[in-house]
């Protein structure tokens, strides 16, 4: 195993941010951390990472213990935090030969795994870091974690606050990054992203809610689910919530998410009852679950 | 939604030098209207809408804002709108009621009107139990909502919201757009600027900019089909890579 977690917990003063966590991440998977602000994600970095030591449990990562090998973790580890912390001050030729340095390496001598993203930010080379545009900065960050060609490669967040064209760019780095035998552990608040995993742990409250597929994780979800649409979102969102044997409501876009807790639903009945308050254009179509839908069953 | 234009926008431009931020962009919003204002970084919209906010200056161009203009009545569009950054604005170091107060009066409230909106907000955000807690302790997800009412405290025509959601847990997220969901049927037109686009697709009605220009707007669903995709996610691909 790259990663080997068992049972870490890890409470600051009250807040308890990590409970009993256990996984597993195989050599050369692309594993994907989702949920919320809050939920732990980056504890779980911090620990992995040897920045951190949790209360209980104990951790592999490339085989060395999270403790007792600590300094075998940092030489074989790329570490990518979610808040950008290279140096500013620093052009981004400086900060890439900096951290090359550090770990006793030199640009060219790893050049060719980072070739492909450091072209993109070649031509601002003598920039500062500081000077840069979002997407740039993400992709020097890339650079620097992965100059040491790093064994298992830690990305915290790096989609945050990142439009979609950079967003898109960026998945597409790391299924290159993968195909050279790095592991992969990288977590989102984005649900979307999910998808573009190996496997997944859905996380929330320092609790693992599930660990799957992206596709098995859809799967389980057992209820059928309702797309309805009408005129007036808002009454149709209260009206939803009136109806009998409502199992969950939840806006999705441009439609509500409908579940009923009958197994004879009848969307028929639902229709009328729609009409009943009112409401015109109503549609009600059966849609299947995403990533999002499991995620709230569980969290619920 | 009413057919009242409460922002209209006419060949709106701001340049910084040489540079062009905001090219010539004209569209407007009616009451009641929740409207997507997306672009990807550096595309313009945050020029634009410190523009329509009465914090910048535009070059050129015209805009009427809450029925006030940019140029000449900039201080009576600041209070007639909410706004609501994707940063927490609120004091960390107040109570939940000490925010409302101290929002209240900057806002120009009475004390009575303002006693009496706490108590309402209070209550319809559940927040009874932790009204005399300090907001730094709160979740996420509650500040977020709780910052929302407090943008909506003077009742102000339109409320921009900038990125509101993110990072929230998908429930306490759905909590929130049935909130919007409900300004807006009030009469509250709600403008949001994002580059989440799933955010996007809670909108009545999006705009796109893509190097300064407005390249896109129109409903989620007339996009999606006129670009044949199945999501805004793609819609914003298209117009974004050319």
């Amino acid at each position: 195993m790259s990663i080997s977690i068992s049972n870490i917990s890890k409470s600051y003063k009250k807040a308890k941010a990590l409970q009993d966590i256990s996984f597993d991440v195989k050599p050369g998977e692309l594993f994907g951390l989702i949920g919320p602000d809050g939920a732990g994600k980056t504890t779980l970095f911090r620990v992995l990472t040897t920045l951190l030591i949790a209360n209980e449990g104990n951790a592999t990562v490339a085989g060395f213990d999270v403790v007792d090998d600590y300094k075998s973790i940092r030489k074989n580890v790329g570490y990518m935090p979610g808040k950008f912390s290279l140096y500013q001050d620093l052009t981004v030729e400086e900060n890439l030969k900096f951290f090359a340095t550090i770990f006793g390496t030199t640009i060219e001598e790893n050049y060719d795994l980072i070739k492909e993203i450091y072209v993109q930010i070649e031509p601002f080379k003598d920039r500062r870091a500081g000077k840069l545009s979002g997407g740039m900065k993400q992709k020097l960050a890339l650079c620097c974690a992965l100059i040491h060609k790093p064994k298992v490669l830690f990305l915290d967040e790096p989609t945050t606050g990142v439009d979609p064209v950079s967003r898109k760019e960026f998945w597409d780095m790391l299924k290159r990054l993968q195909q050279k035998h790095i592991t992969i552990l990288v977590s989102t608040p984005y649900m979307d992203e999910a998808a573009l995993c190996d496997r997944i742990a859905l996380i929330q409250d320092g609790k693992i809610l599930e660990i799957d597929s992206p596709e098995a994780i859809v799967k389980n979800y057992t209820k059928q689910i309702y797309n309805v649409r009408a005129n007036n979102m808002y009454l149709l969102i209260n009206s939803l919530k009136e109806y009998e044997y409502n199992h969950s409501v939840y806006p999705f876009g441009e439609f509500v998410h409908y579940t009923n807790s009958r197994t004879d639903f009848n969307p028929e009945n639902l229709k009328v009852f729609l009409e009943s308050k009112s409401l015109i254009d109503i549609e009600i179509k059966k849609t299947v679950a995403t990533i999002e839908d499991t995620f709230m069953e569980l969290a619920k | 939604m009413s057919n009242e234009k409460v922002i209209q926008v006419e060949g709106l431009t701001k340049m910084f030098g040489d540079f062009t931020a905001v090219n010539d962009i004209t569209f407007e919003v009616n009451k009641g209207e929740i409207f997507g204002f997306l672009g990807a970084n550096g595309a313009g919209k945050t020029t634009a809408m410190k523009m329509l906010i009465g914090i910048s200056k535009p070059t050129s161009g015209k805009a009427k804002v809450a029925g006030f203009d940019v140029f000449k009545h900039a201080e009576d569009i600041k209070k007639n709108i909410g706004y609501m950054s994707q940063k927490f604005a609120l004091y960390d170091d107040l109570t939940v009621k000490e925010n409302i107060t101290f929002f209240g009066g900057i806002y120009g409230l009475p004390r009575k009107r303002i006693k009496e909106k706490s108590n309402v907000l209070i209550e319809e955000l559940g927040l009874e139990q932790v009204a005399n807690k300090l907001v730094g302790s709160l979740p996420l997800g509650w500040k977020q909502k709780l910052s929302f009412s407090v943008s909506l405290l003077h009742d102000p025509k339109i409320v921009f919201l900038d990125e509101p959601t993110g990072g929230v847990d998908p429930i306490t997220r759905r909590q929130f757009w049935e909130m919007i969901y409900k300004a807006a049927n009030n009469g509250t037109t709600v403008f949001v600027t994002t580059h989440y686009m799933d955010e996007a697709e809670y909108c009545d009605r999006v705009s796109i900019m893509v190097n300064g220009k407005i390249e896109a707007l129109d409903t989620p669903k007339k996009l999606k089909e006129q670009f044949k995709v199945a999501n805004m996610n793609d819609v914003f691909l298209k117009l974004a890579r050319g």
